[in-house]
């Protein structure tokens, strides 16, 4: 990990309010692993002061132009505009200078080979899923259900398709795919897999019906959480989660930075994680 | 003629500083955290996060939010404790030749001293801060830090039990900083750091709670400097101990306003978050004046504020 001054290769509004960023990645794009992140600096005046975490999407290689050069790495992130910083990013253009910190975190453990893989995720919650989703599909059949309120809310589906990853969309407002929530087309594949391992990304309260469901079947899973952060490298404290075994008598908080953002679902105290004040509200500055 | 290069060093209460630039506490970890990005050689010295006799958990989340040009935070000192920190995190930071200045605190007046008296016997920890300003924990941090009587009883007891250059981190909660920064020179201190964080609260408007958990927090970062400049100005008039001035940093000539009103040493702190390589900036930046201004000796610029 290190910080990088790079450029945007592309900036594009794919779905009302949801953008894909490719920025040039070299030396870090094919080091990343499925599940880690990037801190963005939006730029280098203020305000924002602080830089905004973003699951990697993809990675790749741009072809080899004509003058020999190596191929060159790009990471690309999707996001959602819900504050100035990102808002901000919208707004970059084709060749802007940004300065990235990465990769960082803890990614997904691909789990056994051979097993069936489900990949729940919700709205912006699908980015760190299409890179698990590329590696697993080399060894395992992996499933993705897609949700999210209204069909503008499901993104790049096509992209897993081409994977050979069988998607499921549900939408809530029955916009697009089945309506109603991903969850019940959880508990459907579970019913047909009842082995398989769950693999998740979303808001809170899809992630926490996620977790009662996967733990009432004893079926293992992994979880990619939101935090609000300011450092990224563990140096500040501030995006802790409550671990397992966390009481107010004896508090136990693990780092979604360092030690996350992907826990098994084992890791956590999952009494009220999503219900804090303020829980993933914070980049509206 | 070839300009010879300034020179940086300065020395606060007998530790010798390459330059006066160092991160401030609770910002860059134990130093590791930050080892990939920047070489910690180049530093003044190196702070680390605050640490008590137990390890500590810190308080609930949300704990941090950003306001504009500034954050809160309300961690509330989470650290390994003093002895894990010696086992630990010592060993990384004794390989590198940069001095260890070990930031620590006490729930109560007996805790304070015995962290004391467990780090005087360290050899590679050149000197101490003593935090009696962290405004997110209930006992400790602040109380002592607001009330100069307090401050002067646990400053001495500190003393009697260090056998090592002793910092004082002032809190800039109180009316007037200048008569907690003269108790704690009377009552031991080699130094004063100045200041911690204001206390600050945000609200979600949508919800209507804290943006914290615990309601209230530390603001840092740029929004906070010109507060931070004021108080090290008058606390330079204070005392005759050396000062250290923290607030705000985020670029090199917001470290000399602080060298300038009379801090012979300055503290980085936010700005880590938001540029881990920001304090080699600030040290090249700093001796980029000096070059500029025909300045020869760093002692030249602390202290020259016209008036």
């Amino acid at each position: 990990m290190k910080n990088y001054k790079t450029v945007v290769l592309s900036n594009q509004e794919i779905s009302t309010g949801y953008y894909r960023m490719r920025i040039l990645a070299p030396g870090f794009g094919s080091k990343a692993k499925p599940g880690q992140f990037l801190m963005f600096r939006v730029q280098t005046s203020l305000p924002p002061l602080l830089r905004r975490p973003f699951g990697i999407f993809r990675t790749g290689f741009l072809p080899a132009d004509c003058d020999g050069q190596a191929p060159k790495e790009f990471v690309e992130i999707l996001y959602k505009v819900v504050g100035r910083g990102t808002d901000i990013m919208s707004n970059l253009q084709v060749g802007s200078k940004v300065e990235v910190l990465g990769p960082l975190g803890r990614g997904f453990d691909m789990g056994v080979p051979g097993e069936q893989k489900i990949l729940v995720g919700g709205g912006i919650g699908l980015v760190p899923l299409y890179m698990l989703a590329r590696e697993l599909t080399r060894k395992s059949s992996v499933r993705l259900l897609m949700g999210g309120r209204t069909r503008e809310d499901i993104l790049a589906v096509t992209e897993f398709e081409r994977l050979g990853v069988e998607t499921y969309v549900s939408t809530d407002d029955g916009s697009l795919g089945e309506e109603g929530l991903v969850t019940q087309v959880l508990l459907r594949k579970l019913d047909k897999y009842p082995n398989a391992s769950v693999y998740a990304c979303g808001p809170m309260p899809m992630i926490e019906a996620v977790q009662e469901i996967c733990a009432a079947r004893g079926v293992p899973l992994q979880v990619s959480l939101e935090a609000l952060m300011a450092c990224g490298v563990g140096a500040c404290l501030g995006c802790v989660v409550k671990g397992a075994g966390h009481s107010e008598a004896s508090p136990r908080y693990l780092c979604s930075c360092k030690e996350g953002p992907v826990f098994r679902a084992e890791q956590l105290d999952w009494t009220k994680l999503g219900q804090e004040p303020g829980y993933c509200e914070g980049c509206k500055i | 003629m070839k300009n010879k290069r300034p020179s940086l060093a300065v020395e606060i209460a007998g530790i010798k500083l390459k330059n006066p630039v160092m991160p401030a506490s609770g910002t860059f970890g134990y130093g590791e955290e930050y080892a990939p990005f920047i070489d910690l050689e180049r530093l003044g010295a190196i702070v680390t996060k605050g640490l008590s006799l137990a390890p500590k958990a810190g308080n609930p989340t949300p704990r941090i939010a950003e306001t504009i040009s500034g954050m809160l935070n309300a961690i509330g000192l989470q650290n390994v404790g003093v002895d894990a920190f010696i086992q630990h995190k010592l060993p990384f930071l004794r390989e590198i030749n940069t001095p260890v200045i070990v930031n620590f605190f006490g729930n109560t007046l007996d805790e304070y001293g015995e962290v004391a008296r467990r780090l005087s016997d360290i050899p590679e920890v050149a000197g101490v801060e003593l935090n009696i300003s962290c405004p997110n924990v209930k006992q400790g941090g602040i109380v002592f830090g607001t009330d100069p009587k307090a401050a002067s009883e646990v400053v001495g007891l500190v003393r009697k039990h260090l056998k090592k250059p002793l910092i004082v981190k002032l809190t800039p909660n109180v009316t007037d900083i200048s008569v907690t920064a003269r108790a704690a020179e009377e009552a031991g201190a080699d130094a004063i750091c100045c200041i911690n964080t204001l206390t600050g609260m945000a609200v979600d408007v949508k919800t209507r709670r804290p943006r914290l958990a615990n309601k209230t927090g530390g603001l840092s970062g740029p929004a906070i400097r010109p507060v931070a400049v004021r108080m090290v100005h008058q606390v330079v008039q204070a005392v005759k101990v050396p000062v250290i001035g923290v607030g705000g940093i985020m670029r090199p000539m917001d470290a000399l306003e602080f060298l300038i009103v009379g801090a012979k040493a300055v503290q980085v702190g936010t700005a880590n978050f938001v540029d881990p390589a920001v304090m080699m900036t600030i040290i090249d930046g700093i001796e980029a004046f000096c070059v500029e201004e025909g300045i020869t000796d760093i002692h030249q610029l602390i202290g020259s504020l016209q008036l």
